[in-house]
């Protein structure tokens, strides 16, 4: 990683010391925080930096000629040099600040779609996508008159794909524009092989947007390496503050495509006939960005770095396999999402145990947990369920955290049969 | 009009019957009974139509007039919101739409089952109620005794 001080041994207890939240109580009992798939705790650091904006520099960015509007804009561009060097962009202009993936992928979409869609075209994505790589995809092939496409998923959770033909993706075509996938699944936890299939896509003249919400925090993310187009991800996942997002784009596309949003910030010139738009990467940044957000965002990319990626890693798949060894001991239950490659999330469902109330009793017992469809209905569908519950763990988590869930479970379940 | 107990009295007793549990098992047992309790609603009420919107689990809540009164059957498939809409049932069955719509639910805080009461959408209590007394007025208006 490009940190000069990386600590070379993970110590679970210097790292959970870091995160105020975990000393909090909830119905009395210590909190087992699981549900770092909807949105990650903050260190402190990252929660300073945030505070410390407002205390000390709050101006609004790239417009005033005083002193804390250029504090303010050096704060908020550095956080924008941290995060390129650590997806490894080009260019820090390749970087447009976002207010999470979801917006990510609203403008991909949007623009993309004035861009490259017409009549007939398609766009492929597929079935495990969470709705926000679906709908905006929806909604620009419903603009355009293209077609949405979609690879199926496998029984135990994984893209149908063929390993090693020369055309993987079967569902590619003369007419597919866009090929959007998620980078690791929010709901089953599979890491997909986006970099053969952008490869391939590529080689078709495709543009592919790559949905990362789920592996920022998870997976060394290299966008030279992966070779996509456009790659989104949420700040709030990645220890980051809420409400902080990224689009990272290729320069060369990003200056071809049309702005998403009008307003201050990016234009160059305005008249009521025409207006100019300002460079990259303010052209898709319109109005006041969330510049504490932004500054917490490049803290926590910071804070990030201090450690040996590979052993938080190892920490995380660790995690993985003692809950999947230790849920399967549970009369009934079933995890959906088996992949080979998988992400510290577990969604499972219990025979004659509805999520709803196994997570409002693992609550109950300080265990928080997501119950539902996860964002993903066509995904619960395809696995003929009405939703699952999901643990999804994050560096901060132990082994012994994991036991309090399963007794807790296994408690619930008890009460519920 | 009303039957006996009124709306306060019934859920004042089911405020006396909770107040016995110390902790959150017992309670949600409790809970759990109430709703494996509640009478089943007829197959012709289990319908997408009479689905609450905006429940994690899927909650189907019926109303018919009985002479003045709204008179409700539910069911849900999941356990625990048999029982949140087992006790709103207890306490607006047979009522007149004045009384529902007049109630407060101030009895779920004193129950000891407050995270029901936000306004989280997975749970599905105030949607529930909504619904409930969407019902109410739409039998004083059809009655004409709003």
């Amino acid at each position: 990683m490009n940190s000069t001080a990386v600590k070379p041994v993970f110590d679970i207890a210097e790292i959970r010391a870091q995160f105020p939240i975990l000393k909090e109580l909830v119905h009395g009992k210590p909190l087992v925080y699981f549900d770092n798939a909807a949105t990650s705790q903050k260190p402190r650091r990252v929660i300073k930096a945030e505070s410390s904006y407002y205390a000390t520099i709050n101006a609004n960015v790239h417009r005033g000629v005083h002193t804390l509007s250029t504090k303010a804009t050096e704060a908020q561009e550095a956080a924008r040099e941290t995060i390129r060097k650590h997806i490894n962009a080009k260019h820090a202009h390749e970087v447009i600040f976002t207010s999470g993936t979801t917006a990510s992928l609203n403008l991909a979409a949007f623009s993309l779609g004035q861009l490259l869609l017409k009549k007939g075209d398609e766009v492929l994505i597929s079935g495990m996508e969470h709705h926000a790589n679906i709908v905006p995809w929806q909604l620009a092939c419903e603009r355009h008159g293209a077609v949405l496409k979609v690879i199926p998923v496998t029984d135990s959770g994984e893209l149908e794909i063929r390993r090693s033909d020369d055309q993987m993706i079967r569902q590619f075509t003369e007419r597919t524009k866009i090929f959007a996938i998620s980078h690791v699944s929010n709901t089953l936890g599979t890491i997909n092989p986006i970099k053969g299939l952008i490869a391939e896509a590529r080689k078709r003249g495709i543009i592919t947007v790559v949905d990362g919400a789920q592996a920022i925090a998870h997976l060394n993310v290299d966008v030279q390496d992966l070779g996509c187009d456009l790659y989104a991800f949420s700040g709030h996942k990645a220890y980051g503050p809420t409400g902080t997002g990224v689009l990272y784009g290729r320069e060369e596309l990003l200056e071809r495509m049309p702005p998403w949003q009008g307003g201050g910030e990016m234009i160059d010139v305005v008249t009521f006939e025409k207006t100019t738009f300002a460079k990259l990467p303010f052209k898709f940044e319109a109005g006041t960005p969330h510049i504490a957000g932004i500054i917490g965002l490049g803290e926590a990319i910071r804070w990030m770095e201090d450690y040996d990626k590979a052993a938080m890693a190892a920490h995380e798949h660790l995690l993985l396999e003692h809950a999947t060894k230790e849920l399967l001991t549970i009369d009934g239950l079933r995890i959906i999402g088996t992949a080979k490659e998988k992400v510290g999330v577990i969604s499972f469902v219990i025979e004659g145990v509805h999520h709803y109330d196994l997570g409002t009793l693992l609550d109950q017992q300080g265990i928080a947990v997501r119950t539902g469809h996860h964002c993903t209905q066509p995904l619960m569908d395809r696995f003929g369920v009405s939703g699952t519950t999901r643990a999804s763990f994050a560096c901060f988590n132990t082994v012994e955290e994991i036991d309090s869930m399963i007794a807790a479970t296994k408690k619930a379940v008890k009460m519920l049969r | 009009m009303t039957t006996s107990p009124s709306l306060y009295q019934a859920q004042q007793e089911l405020v006396d019957e909770f107040a016995m549990f110390t902790d959150w098992q017992d309670r949600y047992e409790h809970l759990i009974e109430l709703g494996k309790d509640l009478p089943l609603i007829a197959p012709e009420h289990k319908v997408d139509d009479n689905l609450v919107r905006g429940c994690q689990s899927r909650v189907w809540l019926a109303a018919e007039p009985k002479e003045d009164l709204v008179h409700f059957t539910a069911d849900s498939d999941a356990m625990i919101t048999k029982g949140i809409v087992a006790l709103l049932v207890r306490v607006y069955n047979d009522r007149t739409p004045q009384e529902i719509l007049g109630a407060s639910t101030e009895f779920i805080d004193r129950i000891g089952l407050r995270e029901h009461l936000s306004p989280n959408r997975a749970n599905g209590l105030s949607a529930m109620l909504d619904q409930m007394k969407r019902y109410a007025v739409a039998f004083s208006a059809t009655t004409g005794k709003g």
